[in-house]
């Protein structure tokens, strides 16, 4: 039942909020964060719970399940089912909510209870995505979660929101509604072949169909998961819709939104439909390779310090794709670690921008300059995140890349080759945008405050968490192999590949299993 | 006739005593509220008569008139819509100072009109439907008339109508030519029947009859009347015409053609129209700047949604079909509602820009209307989400891919008009006239109820779906 709590109690607090919102302007914020502090009790409650069983391989999948009867004329279930894997993308949301309240705090001023009713919201549609086991209720929770964050960028977004809205709306939903059909495909095969007429994710695993059949669609999946991601060149819509949102709509985005669609990959797309992904995956990996290459490339080219965080995150994301399509435990390791590191990394990074804009009134790059002497503890944060962006040993960021090109290279040294050099153009693109903002000449003699109270407490527990992923990486990596290994199962396990010595060395130290599985 | 036909025509029977008993009341005593009441309690009792035929009974009244599941159904919808109207007219015509009475008369006939459509098992069944459902229209189309364009809306439909119903009176005696009688439960066993030394007349009948129901439900390319008369029409006329008057050709075709075993021919001729419709329908609601006019093109491309399960065939496909068209009965009579209750005695609102910042200014309405709009697109958490979706299930189960990629395409680029719609409404603007709705609280009533419904389809569908399924 508690997985149901986790949906609920966002929506409902999200009501309450908008309904505060109408009598009195500051109540929202108070209500969100009441109701966000439950919700982070919830995870973390929900953890310790299982605690005892989170690492043993052997006591069954699911952690908890819940499952009551929706729709039963199509077979729907309100299903949700928890493994480690979804676990430590809800304690992610959680946290992550949290930090976007706390940027939203005080930049958000006007109709602050319908405001929180969409943040809120957003949150309760991610929490469904990252529990659903019906892929109906998936599909359901995919747009749920697109309305409300459509509104956030539209109402409190900057100059260009509407088109940025606009697009942001067109592009998740033309690919959703290509996803809809591949399930709705998926339903009618199965129960065509058992009688059975279910959209319950643990029973269409395994369904029999032609390998031709079968990429059709698995590629209605990977449209709505890859837009989402986003891989080049289905990316465009998230710049806009990063840069115009504003600051806490942001943090969302990069940190959330964009990991459903790596949590779609790795829970849906390469499992329901082994085969086809495994004859997919070369074309997989170069998309992600490009991606990472290209998202770095236009980093390097912008002056909206927002826009270039965006484009970082188009290379990151291409991390994930390449790990994915690697699928290997090395390689799905790294994934889940991205999505962790790179949300709570880019989230911050938002958070940082936000702060600076709101303060300098810009965002331009131009613009800045010396901004260390008069805001010495934000220079350290931001030193601290860029450095996590471009993997710097310590961070989680670099766990994250490692594991994934480790994993990667054991399927193909090239494009390991050429994704390894992402790193360095990270390193020019961070070095750089921490070089024109708060180191170098100062244009202006800006007078303005430092991270006030509230700001350095969320940045103080961002640093913890991304240093402790760094230093500690080897929970979340427990966490997250039994339901990896699981995954990896179910898609069947065919090549496998001797990994070179060096591969094997690293992975005997990291204590991963460098042999669980080759390609898919 | 037998007491089962008579329990089962009594709906009719009721509809019809009310249109006659405020017939006479109007001359004794002209009072708004009076006829009101006259028309709400013949909808009530016509929908409490209604028979119980779930399960596959069927009666038949007479060589004309059968009624079975499916007619039930229908016949639930349209007097439930048509309480709708008449309630969202109350307010409306309250501040009219011309003659209001007679405008519940013509709803009433119109609703008797779309009822004997739906039950109807023989062509002159389904001409006299047609006809007092088309007649009962063309006056209230221009009714509270005040502008030219109501006039040129109300003529433009009188005549394209008329030809219409001259095509269906040419398929019909063509037909009749070939098949020697009128019945039409047997029209798809001849068509299916390609030996058959008549086929030629059968199917040059049929396919002049198809032109007057695409006429009707307004599909590319009989579709040049939709936005000029829903221009034209008031709102809850507009909501009328959306609806009921689409939602009893939908019974007709479902009768006349059951999906399924169409001949090859009709299949490319309703695939190229459903095509046709999805495209042009949202494409030429992209630029549109009033609200009536892209809820018309809206329309045109939802008919051709509503084709593609219709297309699919299957066991789903009729289903799917009136499910769907439960799910735009609320949306449109919403929508329409909505803009029913921000119109006045001056002037109806529709300009786009009119609209602009109202969520501001009247967040219920707005909000209404957001919600509406966003069940057109269908999104979740709305009626339209649970019946795109089984649109969209008929068509992959009948494997109709094209049909419902175009489907997902077109209805992407649905969504931006939508959005405009929702910008314009969330915009910033500055406090102006703008918009005032009216006091009407029988409107608000009623809207409430419907956004209930529309929220309760998007979220629990399944007592909608598993009602429907037990009739049909």
């Amino acid at each position: 039942m508690i997985l149901t709590w986790l949906v609920a109690i966002p929506a409902g607090g999200g009501l309450l909020a908008w309904l505060t919102g109408r009598k009195n302007p500051q109540g929202p914020r108070w209500i969100a964060l009441g109701v966000l502090v439950v919700e982070l009790a919830a995870a973390l409650m929900l953890t310790a719970r299982f605690a005892d069983r989170l690492w043993s391989p052997d006591q069954g999948r699911w952690l908890t399940t819940v499952k009551i009867a929706w729709i039963p004329s199509f077979g729907i279930n309100f299903a949700l089912a928890l493994d480690g894997f979804s676990l430590l993308l809800v304690l992610l949301t959680a946290v992550l909510g949290i930090m976007a309240l706390a940027s939203a705090w005080t930049e958000i001023k006007e109709r602050t209870g319908f405001f929180y009713f969409n943040l809120l919201w957003v949150l309760s549609g991610i929490m469904g995505v990252f529990l659903t086991m019906d892929l109906f209720l998936f599909y359901f929770f995919w747009e749920v979660m697109l309305i409300p964050m459509y509104l956030i960028i539209l109402l409190w977004g900057h100059a260009n929101r509407v088109y940025a809205a606009t697009k942001f709306f067109l592009f998740t939903q033309i690919s959703g509604l290509l996803m809809l059909l591949a399930i709705l495909g998926l339903y009618f095969l199965h129960g065509r072949a058992t009688g059975v007429y279910t959209f319950d994710y643990r029973e269409l695993l395994g369904t029999v169909m032609s390998p031709g059949i079968a990429r059709w669609l698995m590629l209605g999946f990977l449209a709505a998961f890859v837009v989402k991601l986003p891989v080049v060149p289905v990316h465009s819509w998230l710049p806009d819709a990063h840069t115009e949102a504003p600051t806490p709509g942001s943090v969302i985005l990069a940190g959330l939104l964009l990991k459903t669609g790596a949590y779609g990959l790795v829970r849906f797309a390469v499992p329901l439909f082994p085969e086809a992904a495994a004859s997919l995956a070369p074309a997989g990996m170069a998309l992600g390779v490009v991606s990472i290459l290209y998202g770095a490339l236009l980093a390097l080219g912008q002056s909206d310090l927002k826009r270039l965080v965006a484009y970082t995150s188009v290379s990151h994301m291409g991390f994930v794709m390449l790990g994915v399509f690697a699928w290997n435990q090395l390689a799905l390791q790294g994934v889940v670690m991205q999505m962790i590191c790179h949300g709570i990394s880019t989230g911050a990074l938002f958070m940082l921008v936000g702060a600076l804009q709101q303060r300098l009134g810009t965002r331009d790059l131009k613009q800045m300059g010396g901004l260390w002497d008069s805001m010495p503890r934000m220079g350290a944060v931001f030193l601290l995140f860029a450095m996590a962006s471009l993997g710097l040993p310590g961070l989680g960021n670099f766990i994250a890349e490692f594991l994934i090109l480790l994993g990667a290279y054991q399927v193909s040294v090239l494009w390991a080759v050429l994704a390894a050099i992402g790193l360095v153009a990270a390193s020019v693109y961070a070095l750089r945008m921490l070089q024109a903002s708060f180191h170098g000449k100062a244009v202006h003699t800006w007078q303005v405050p430092d991270l006030a109270l509230r700001e350095t407490a969320a940045m103080t527990c961002m640093v913890v968490i991304i240093v402790w992923l760094g230093l500690f990486p080897q929970w979340v990596l427990n966490t997250a192999r039994g339901p990896l290994q699981a995954l990896q199962k179910t898609a069947v396990v065919r090549t496998q590949q001797t990994p070179p010595g060096i591969v094997r060395l690293i992975s005997q130290q990291l204590a991963v299993p460098p042999l669980e599985g080759g390609r898919p | 006739m037998n007491p089962d036909a008579w329990r089962a025509v009594m709906p009719l029977v009721c509809l019809a005593a009310a249109a006659i008993v405020l017939l006479l009341l109007i001359p004794v005593r002209r009072r708004h509220g009076a006829a009101v009441v006259v028309a709400l309690a013949g909808l009530a009792a016509a929908l409490a008569t209604l028979p119980d035929l779930s399960g596959g009974r069927i009666v038949q009244v007479t060589p004309l008139l059968v009624f079975d599941g499916t007619a039930v159904v229908y016949l639930a919808l349209f007097t439930l819509a048509g309480a709708v109207t008449v309630l969202l007219s109350y307010g409306y015509l309250q501040t009219y100072d011309g003659r209001r009475e007679e405008f519940y008369l013509l709803v009433l006939l119109a609703v008797i009109g779309a009822s004997v459509l739906a039950v109807s098992n023989h062509f002159a069944a389904l001409f006299l439907g047609l006809e007092i459902l088309s007649i009962a229209l063309y006056a209230l189309i221009p009714y509270p008339h005040r502008t030219g364009a109501q006039l040129e809306a109300a003529v433009k439909y009188l005549i394209l109508a008329a030809v219409s119903s001259a095509f269906l009176l040419f398929g019909m005696a063509l037909f009749y030519a070939g098949a020697g009688y009128m019945t039409i439960g047997s029209v798809a066993a001849l068509l299916g029947n390609a030996t058959n030394p008549a086929i030629r007349w059968l199917t040059a009948g049929v396919a002049m009859m198809i032109v007057a129901v695409g006429f009707k439900l307004a599909v590319v390319p009989f579709h040049l009347w939709t936005p000029d008369v829903y221009q034209g029409a008031p709102p809850p006329i507009g909501a009328f015409v959306a609806t009921v008057s689409k939602g009893a050709i939908v019974a007709l075709l479902l009768r006349l053609l059951p999906p399924g075993d169409l001949p090859r021919g009709f299949i490319i001729v309703f695939t190229a129209m459903a095509m046709a419709s999805m495209i042009a329908g949202n494409l030429l609601a992209l630029r549109q700047n009033n609200i009536k006019r892209i809820l018309a093109y809206s329309s045109i491309a939802h008919m051709g949604y509503l084709l593609v399960a219709y297309l699919a065939g299957g066991a789903m496909a009729t289903a799917a079909v009136t499910f769907y068209l439960a799910t735009y009965f609320v949306t449109n009579l919403g929508a329409f509602g909505v803009l029913t209750l921000l119109s006045g005695p001056e002037k109806d609102a529709e300009a786009l820009e009119d609209f602009r910042g109202l969520f501001w200014r009247q967040p219920w309405l707005a909000g209404i209307l957001v919600l509406m709009v966003f069940s057109l697109a269908g999104l979740p958490l709305t009626a339209g989400f649970p019946g795109k979706f089984y649109l969209v299930a008929a068509g992959v189960a009948g494997a109709r891919w094209m049909l419902v990629v175009t489907l997902a395409i077109t209805s992407t680029i649905g969504l931006y008009y939508y959005l405009r719609i929702a910008v314009t409404l969330f915009a910033r603007a500055p406090e102006s006239a703008g918009l005032r709705p009216g006091p009407a609280l029988l409107g608000r009533f009623t809207l409430a109820g419907l956004t209930g419904v529309l929220v309760w389809i998007g979220v629990l569908p399944e007592a909608v779906i598993a009602l429907i399924r037990a009739f049909l």
